[in-house]
């Protein structure tokens, strides 16, 4: 290696040093510009999905936001329909899978013996790694048609009196069928976070607590939660965040028509991200091509918002937690 | 039995017996949650393996699709579009993303590096269908569908995978090594590329196989950049190609059992290499991190 041999004269020095120089100079521009690169091409992203929209914001300014027609006839387009859709599905998601998550992620911190803990966790984080495309094969040939012929109707005969199952399912394409698919992709997410938030409370916290006399339960309860309890906020959002963004298993599975604002599960509906899944080769016009990237800005900045809270909340969590 | 009964009973009562029970509940509870999770991915695992089975043949790896109506065919030019395009997509991401875990760890301030690790995560929160209409708008419109788009899009979702496993997996490193070298009079530059950088081999490429995991199966950048496509096999990456990802999803939504089958048995094919390759990360993971913390 050059770095080794000893140079034959001070001028070979020089040319070294001065080589080392630019060397350092240059390696450390090169990485500074692909560091910059990323933080610019988050600016290029949001930039042209905005400038893609731009059609449809000459057109309906704002009103798009709570306009719920979606006409390529009559070329009136609204993203109402849609923002419920994705509210509503990744809201359910969210209230059945958080507290699974949860508890998955107090079992494998907790409860599980040592040698099936590694195992179960990494089964855990495997359910995240399907991809989302063969959940959603799936969830439309095997999941729905489960949903139609009982889960549905049962659901119907039980919960007929809320809103949320006033009707028995058509098919096995609705709401409720992307909810369980949501469900089933946030959940491995949700799960890992906390498991590892558990890890980190101090084990002199627990032994106080079980040493008092507390059964594992009001330990957790006490103890665990209340400790975490920045950190689990923000795991569940980073997993509803997943879930705002799914476009092709929601796609297969929610039937891709809207009834407006529809509380009953068993309709089909369609979300931001399913619709523009699923016009990517039936966008006619320009105004409609316009309201798809219109779509997509409300996506955007949704899941934006939803990232950048949890982990705001997660840096403030790090913080407090290094005092 | 007599004088059992005048001894105090060492079972729990009244409010301890509550007590005990309810944490039994609570721990019944999170023992089944757990279990439901491993159990949902055991059924998914064993339905798709079912389904594919009656569709996995010579044919099925060897054929392009077969012309409407007839039966047969294959996905041979789904398999190697797929193979193409994420290849290219590792080419792209690998690269870069390990040139900003390199800033990010050997030469930027600590405010500097804070706001590009948000940035990573920030562009790890980018849905990927708006990460396809974003690609859509820059590259598409205008001059048509391309695998080399393709690659683009998921380049950029494989991005902050491999950065932040490399950042995470450069931190390990003891600073000693950077110090010895740098006490050698062995230049910055030298010192990260040819003693850093080598340490965290292992590292990298468990970032990448991450990386190549996650993009394989992403399906929504395609539909913007890839649907349209010759029923051939296409090496160009000019030119537009059919992927797995794609496939499936066409094929999902067909009332013909023949594409059906076909569907799963691409599913298969997808489901086989993405955990395949997710394992082995997960493998090169624990054997890098024991190396590096002094094994």
């Amino acid at each position: 290696m050059e770095a080794i041999s000893v140079p034959a004269s001070d001028h070979g020095l020089d040319t070294r040093r001065r080589r080392d120089r630019y060397g350092d100079v240059a390696l450390k521009w090169t990485t500074a510009l692909a560091a910059a690169g990323s933080v610019a091409l988050i600016g290029l992203i949001v930039y042209k999905v905005v400038d893609g929209a731009q059609p449809a914001f000459s057109q309906f300014g704002i009103s798009f936001i709570w306009h719920r027609t979606w006409d390529a006839v009559t070329n009136h387009f609204g993203a109402l329909d849609f923002i419920f859709g994705t509210l509503y599905t990744t809201a359910w998601a969210v209230l059945i899978g958080g507290p699974i998550a949860i508890a998955i992620g107090l079992y494998l911190s907790e409860l599980a013996p040592r040698g099936v803990r590694g195992v179960i966790g990494s089964l855990v984080e495997m359910l995240a790694a399907i991809p989302s495309v063969v959940l959603g094969l799936w969830g439309i040939l095997v999941l729905g048609p489960v949903v139609h012929d009982q889960l549905g109707p049962w659901l119907n005969t039980a919960f007929g009196w809320t809103p949320f199952f006033s009707s028995r399912p058509d098919s096995g394409s609705s709401l409720f069928t992307a909810v369980l698919v949501l469900t089933i992709m946030l959940v491995p997410i949700t799960a890992s976070i906390s498991r590892d938030l558990f890890a980190q409370v101090p084990a002199d916290v627990k032994e106080a607590a079980y040493g008092l006399g507390l059964t594992r339960w009001e330990m957790v309860r006490g103890v665990l939660l209340p400790y975490a309890r920045g950190g689990l906020i923000s795991a569940v959002l980073l997993g509803g965040g997943r879930a705002v963004g799914e476009a092709i298993a929601v796609t297969q599975v929610i039937g891709a028509t809207t009834h407006g604002i529809d509380w009953n599960l068993f309709d089909t509906g369609d979300t931001l991200a399913s619709r523009i899944a699923s016009q990517y080769q039936g966008a006619v016009s320009n105004l409609q091509v316009g309201s798809l990237f219109y779509l997509g800005v409300i996506l955007l900045v949704m899941s934006l918002v939803v990232n950048f809270v949890a982990q705001t909340i997660v840096r403030r969590y790090a913080i407090e937690r290094a005092h | 039995m007599e004088a059992a009964s005048v001894r105090p009973s060492l079972k729990a009562q009244g409010r301890a017996r509550r007590r005990l029970l309810t944490n039994r509940g609570t721990e019944l509870g999170a023992t089944l949650a757990a279990f439901g999770a491993v159990a949902v991915l055991a059924i998914v695992v064993v339905n798709v393996v079912q389904r594919a089975i009656p569709a996995l043949n010579v044919d099925l790896l060897t054929q392009v699709q077969a012309t409407f109506g007839e039966s047969g065919g294959g996905i041979s030019n789904a398999i190697v579009g797929s193979a193409i395009i994420v290849g290219l997509a590792t080419a792209i991401a690998v690269p870069i993303g390990v040139l900003i875990a390199i800033y990010v760890s050997e030469f930027a301030h600590e405010q500097v590096r804070r706001y590009v690790r948000l940035a990573l995560d920030v562009l790890n929160g980018v849905p990927s269908i708006v990460i396809g209409i974003f690609v859509y708008g820059l590259l598409v419109t205008g001059s048509g569908q391309a695998a080399w788009k393709a690659s683009f899009a998921l380049g950029v979702i494989m991005l902050p995978i491999v950065s932040r496993t490399t950042i995470e997996i450069l931190g390990l490193v003891p600073s000693e090594v950077r110090e010895a070298s740098l006490a050698l009079g062995v230049a910055r530059w030298r010192t990260v590329l040819f003693v850093v950088l080598p340490t965290v081999r292992g590292g990298v490429l468990t970032g990448s196989t991450l990386a190549v995991a996650r993009a394989a199966g992403e399906t929504a950048p395609l539909l913007f950049t890839t649907s349209i496509f010759l029923n051939a096999v296409v090496s160009d990456p000019r030119q537009a190609m059919d992927t797995l990802p794609f496939t499936i999803f066409l094929y999902s939504e067909s009332a013909d059992p023949n594409l059906q089958r076909q569907a799963w048995a691409a599913a298969f094919v997808l489901m086989a290499f993405v955990l395949v390759t997710g394992l082995s990360a997960r493998f090169l993971l624990a054997r890098s991190e024991r190396k590096l913390r002094g094994g």
